[in-house]
């Protein structure tokens, strides 16, 4: 069998492909934060939060009234859209001609509620949501004879519905990048943030824009969670830990740069299931251990246009 | 308060001298039932433990002519609170003895704890063997089930059945590679190999990763030497991979009734498992089940559960008999009796803390099989304690003279 | 800390009182409590030199506060250093951390500096699991209290509580002087107008490094401290919640203030204690909290009554914010005397 770096290829072609899926994760989750820094200038610490409460609409939504999967994924963003609305509304606001370090603490105490009020409910051993019956199943992968000069080898097995992960994200994060960087909305949205006043003399109403943004990039957040919500059990702690990681690849990505967080979460996922295979206990580790090195060598970022 | 409470116990003590009676500290008999209310373990031990304690103090009665008080709380899983609330319970509120204690590294810390105090940490709820082994004490007794009995149990049954080459998935820390290190022995000495492992760090939710190297490397059986959620997750993700469907089996290594109940029998039928305890085992394990299904919304209880319960009961029946509560001394007398009750027969607990009792082999049913709601396990065999159990000369306990 | 000569020797009393009071403490409470409210007190009083007068918050002190924890158990226990050597050892570690940590992070400001501290603290904790000799998730269990000098035991709560309390004391102290000294002059001037600052050729990132490593230095100081208590160190205290805990006592209690973050320490320690039946229910009073200092109470309570003290006189205090530069009420930058 063909062997690359001391692994059999087909393992490592499998762990690139499930590093993908995660990273499609980290993209969504990343663009969304990067989105509502970029435009707001603040850090959204309720973002993982935010990225449960998301799952939990979803579960909400089939338990209660019985709305499956596919609306779902629909109607749960658009719903925790319209409460990252309010928060921006009434608690965001206030503090917006403050430091901008506030809006960071507040939207972690925020998150502490969330969070606490789900487990407060729910407990932590998470809910099942299963997997829509359309993407049930799963496709043999083979490692191509073009890669290999050999016959095709068993590489492994891809749930459909991860494979729709990435399809889904894709679609999303591209959207979400033209919305912003080609359309007449997203220019406003941009200009907004840079020269307020100037666009307010075109009769332009500022802060409904600024909560418009801030709705974007929280249902982004909400879109993950359904996303997320049948591979992992819907959890109340889900997000209290991808956060921080969510973070570091921002960080690494260059803070506010919409291309530069889509990016660098695909790569990063990648390069944490490479770890996955090499030195499994480092997993954890490998996305912070990056970020130091790109602080060191280019401390705005991959992408990011200077402090 | 401190000090008033001091001034009192010196009084109260001077006149007891007085009258040839100090036995009892405080003037009675306080239990702690300390577990995890709101985290992973919360069914598997929770607000179920403190039922099955209240159920043991009523079956009990009066303590010499006096109540039981029973306090209770939540550690978090976490070592830290666990051993702070086990200081402050024996410092302030006078409790002779705790009970559950899920987590290993909380057990671990609250026995180190009931030791420096002197009264008794009777754990049903951790798994790992270094409560009667590196850590053992004479304060301490493990009451249900241990990693060595669950690996030699799972391990041997599925090497006799063929499967006779494994990999693990490790969780990454003390009682995930305790897991594996004695299922690993229990494999090779059925004349099964060790093909490999990976370890999954903690809190890691996805295991696609480790699972796809687990089926790379051909092995027969996957070892989950792992718990609660990272089991849960592990094999959901396993049948997403189709991972069975394609030939290999699982052997969940720590599995509670709780967990089989959250995973559904579609997911987890015909899954090998070792339980110090089952509900449905005899009349007499039938009838409690019962009884303490009624007063917990109508949930059967897992062996950690009644653990709590047997070990509240013979923990009063000791210090009774033993006159005193202080805490050596009970163990010491504990290890005198022998355990025949709703949870075990024939048990002793043995010189290390370690209740030797038999263990049971069960078989997870299919959905066709299963009666209703609970009706998981198919017993295939009792394993004697002898089997189960490391044998007490091999137990590595500094304090036992051997 | 009003006029400096009458004040004298009221601030002399009033200190003589607190001491009085924090001695006799232990004989209404229990003194294992009240040693745990001087470690969090005192992490939050370094967490505070921090964020209160050079006006970086850092989102990462869990880091220095768990893992000379680890240090300072692993020496006490398998070295067999006495506290104060392992509370030393704890303190040397903290101090190389934070240099380490300092220099990456001080490269960016404000929020940048918030998210790098946070995910540099948040390797750390990865590292604690790893690492052998932090015993993963048992931690390092049956840390000995040891005996003082090798002659006090300190096994009884009696002891260790007034071993705390003389530890609280020297790391307040060390703080009180820090921020009163003409070091502390420029840190404030750099919070409140950096670019002058530098035009005024004191090299900000240096200063800031110093701070950061000094505030470092003491919360690793609490950390090895709380081991002794507890015996015991464990994966909650690097853990990133952690982290908020110290920012929020230390906005609750007030920051920039002396008193605050001990004030605040004290609130949210007893509330713990007291809701610890409860997990999830002090999350979300954490949270409540947390919501309601920054939107409404962003002085904190000690903030807010020095605030109303001197209004009442007529006075002119500080603003109610983290770094002015943003806001309306700039506020002089104090004339900065060359130590």
């Amino acid at each position: 069998m063909i062997e690359f770096l001391g692994v059999p290829l087909p393992l490592f072609m499998g762990q690139l492909l499930i590093g993908l899926i995660n990273g499609s994760f980290y993209a969504v989750l990343s663009l969304g934060l990067a989105l509502i820094f970029g435009l707001l200038n603040i850090v959204n610490f309720a973002h993982g939060a935010l990225y449960m409460v998301g799952a939990f609409v979803a579960y909400l939504l089939l338990q209660f009234i019985g709305i499956g999967y596919w609306p779902a994924l629909i109607l749960a963003p658009v719903i925790v859209a319209g409460l990252g609305m309010l928060i921006e509304r009434f608690l965001l606001r206030p503090l917006h001609d403050l430091d901008h370090l506030y809006g960071l603490l507040l939207t972690f105490g925020l998150a502490l509620v969330l969070e606490g009020t789900f487990r407060h409910f729910y407990g932590v051993s998470g809910m099942p949501y299963s997997i829509p019956d359309s993407l049930a199943g799963a496709q043999r992968l083979m490692v191509p004879t073009w890669l290999t000069g050999e016959d095709p080898v068993f590489m492994m097995a891809l749930p459909n519905y991860r494979a729709w992960v990435i399809v889904a994200s894709l679609i999303v994060c591209t959207a979400t990048w033209i919305l912003i960087e080609r359309t007449k909305l997203g220019a406003l949205m941009r200009a907004a943030t840079e020269k307020p006043d100037l666009v307010r003399a075109f009769g332009v109403n500022v802060p409904a824009l600024i909560t418009l943004t801030y709705g974007l990039g929280v249902g982004l957040a909400a879109f993950a969670g359904v996303l997320a919500a049948p591979i992992y059990s819907v959890n109340p702690i889900m997000g209290s830990n991808i956060i921080i990681v969510v973070f570091a690849i921002v960080v690494i990505g260059g803070l506010g740069s919409i291309g530069g967080a889509i990016v660098s979460g695909f790569l990063l996922g990648v390069i944490e299931g490479i770890t996955k295979v090499f030195y499994p206990e480092a997993s954890n580790v490998v996305i912070f251990v990056v970020m130091a090195i790109v602080l060191i060598v280019r401390p705005a970022g991959l992408f990011g246009k200077g402090a | 308060m401190g000090l008033k409470k001091a001034l009192l116990a010196g009084v109260a003590g001077l006149a007891m001298t007085a009258s040839a009676q100090a036995q009892y500290s405080n003037d009675g008999i306080t239990i702690g039932v300390l577990t995890d209310m709101s985290g992973v373990y919360a069914d598997v031990g929770g607000q179920g433990s403190v039922v099955a304690a209240q159920m043991a103090l009523e079956d009990f009665g009066d303590f010499n002519g006096k109540p039981v008080n029973l306090v209770s709380a939540d550690h978090q899983n976490k070592a830290d609170i666990g051993a702070n609330i086990a200081r402050q319970w024996a410092d302030t509120d006078g409790v002779d003895a705790i009970f559950d204690i899920l987590n290993s590294a909380v057990g671990l810390a609250v026995q180190q704890v009931a030791t420096e105090k002197n009264i008794v940490s009777m754990n049903s709820g951790a798994a790992t063997t270094a409560l009667t082994n590196e850590q053992c004490s004479p304060n301490g007794v493990h009451y249900v089930y241990d990693t060595y009995a669950l690996a030699t149990g799972t391990g041997g049954a599925m090497v006799k059945e063929g499967g006779d080459s494994w990999f693990f998935i490790v969780a990454d820390y003390a009682f995930g590679h305790a897991l594996e290190a004695d299922t690993s022995n229990a494999v090779k000495n059925a004349g099964g190999e060790i093909l490999g492992s990976v370890r999954a760090p903690l809190s890691n939710q996805d295991f696609s990763s480790f699972l796809l190297q687990a089926q790379a490397s051909g092995a027969k059986v996957i070892g989950l030497a792992n718990a609660g959620g990272d089991t849960v997750n592990s094999i959901k993700q396993a049948q997403e991979f189709g991972i069975v469907a394609a030939g290999q089996s699982l052997a969940g290594l720590l599995i509670f009734l709780t967990d089989i109940h959250a995973l559904g029998l579609e997911t987890t039928a015909g899954l090998t498992i070792t339980t110090g305890w089952y509900w449905d085992l005899n009349d007499e394990t039938r009838a409690f089940s019962e009884r303490f299904a009624e007063r917990h919304n109508g949930v059967k209880p897992t062996m950690v559960q009644a653990g709590v319960y047997s070990s509240v009961m013979n923990y009063l029946k000791a210090a009774q008999d033993a006159g005193t509560d202080d805490g050596k001394k009970v163990v010491d007398q504990l290890q005198t009796m022998e355990i025949n009750d709703v949870f075990a027969q024939g048990g002793k607990i043995r010189e290390d803390g370690l209740h030797f009792h038999d263990m049971y082999l069960a078989q997870i049913k299919s959905p066709e099989e299963s009666k209703g709601p609970w009706d998981y396990y198919n017993i295939v065999s009792t394993i004697p304690a002898a089997e189960a159990y490391q044998a007490l000369e091999d137990v590595r306990c500094p304090t036992l003279n051997n | 800390m009003a006029s400096k000569t009458s004040g004298n020797w009221k601030g002399w009393a009033q200190f003589a009182v607190a001491i009085a009071a924090l001695i006799v403490l232990p004989f209404f409470l229990y003194p294992v409590f009240l040693a745990k409210v001087l470690c969090f007190a005192l992490f939050a009083a370094a967490f505070n030199l921090l964020l209160g007068f050079a006006g970086l918050l850092s989102f990462g002190h869990a880091a220095f506060f768990g893992f000379s924890a680890y240090v300072s158990a692993h020496a006490a226990k398998e070295w067999g250093f006495t506290p104060e050597l392992a509370i030393l050892a704890g303190t040397v570690v903290a101090a190389f951390l934070g240099a380490v940590i300092g220099l990456l992070a001080i490269r960016r400001q404000g929020i940048y500096f918030a998210m790098v501290t946070l995910a540099l603290a948040q390797m750390v904790f990865f590292i604690c699991i790893q690492a052998p000799f932090t015993h993963g998730e048992d931690g390092i269990q049956g840390v000995p209290r040891g005996h003082f000098l090798g002659i006090v035991d300190l096994e009884s709560n009696f002891a260790i509580y007034y071993f705390v309390l003389a530890v609280f004391l020297i790391g307040v102290m060390v703080i009180y002087r820090t921020v009163h000294s003409p070091f502390g002059q420029v840190l404030k001037s750099i919070r409140e107008n950096e670019p002058r600052a530098i035009s005024l050729g004191y090299d900000a990132d240096r200063y800031k490094l110093m701070a950061f490593i000094l505030s470092a230095t003491i919360a690793g100081m609490a950390g090895s401290t709380k081991v002794l208590v507890f015996k015991l160190a464990s994966l909650t205290d690097v853990a990133w919640q952690m982290s908020g805990e110290v920012v929020l006592m230390t906005i609750l209690g007030g920051v920039g203030t002396m008193l605050g973050p001990i004030v605040g320490a004290s609130i949210i320690v007893t509330m713990q204690n007291y809701l610890a039946e409860v997990g999830q229910l002090t999350l979300i009073i954490q949270g409540l909290v947390f919501m309601f200092c920054v939107l409404l109470f962003r002085r904190g309570i000690v903030g807010e009554i020095k605030h109303r003290w001197t209004q009442m006189r007529g006075g002119k205090d500080e603003p109610a914010h983290l770094s002015p530069g943003k806001a309306t009420g700039e506020t002089d930058g104090a004339p900065v005397t060359h130590g």
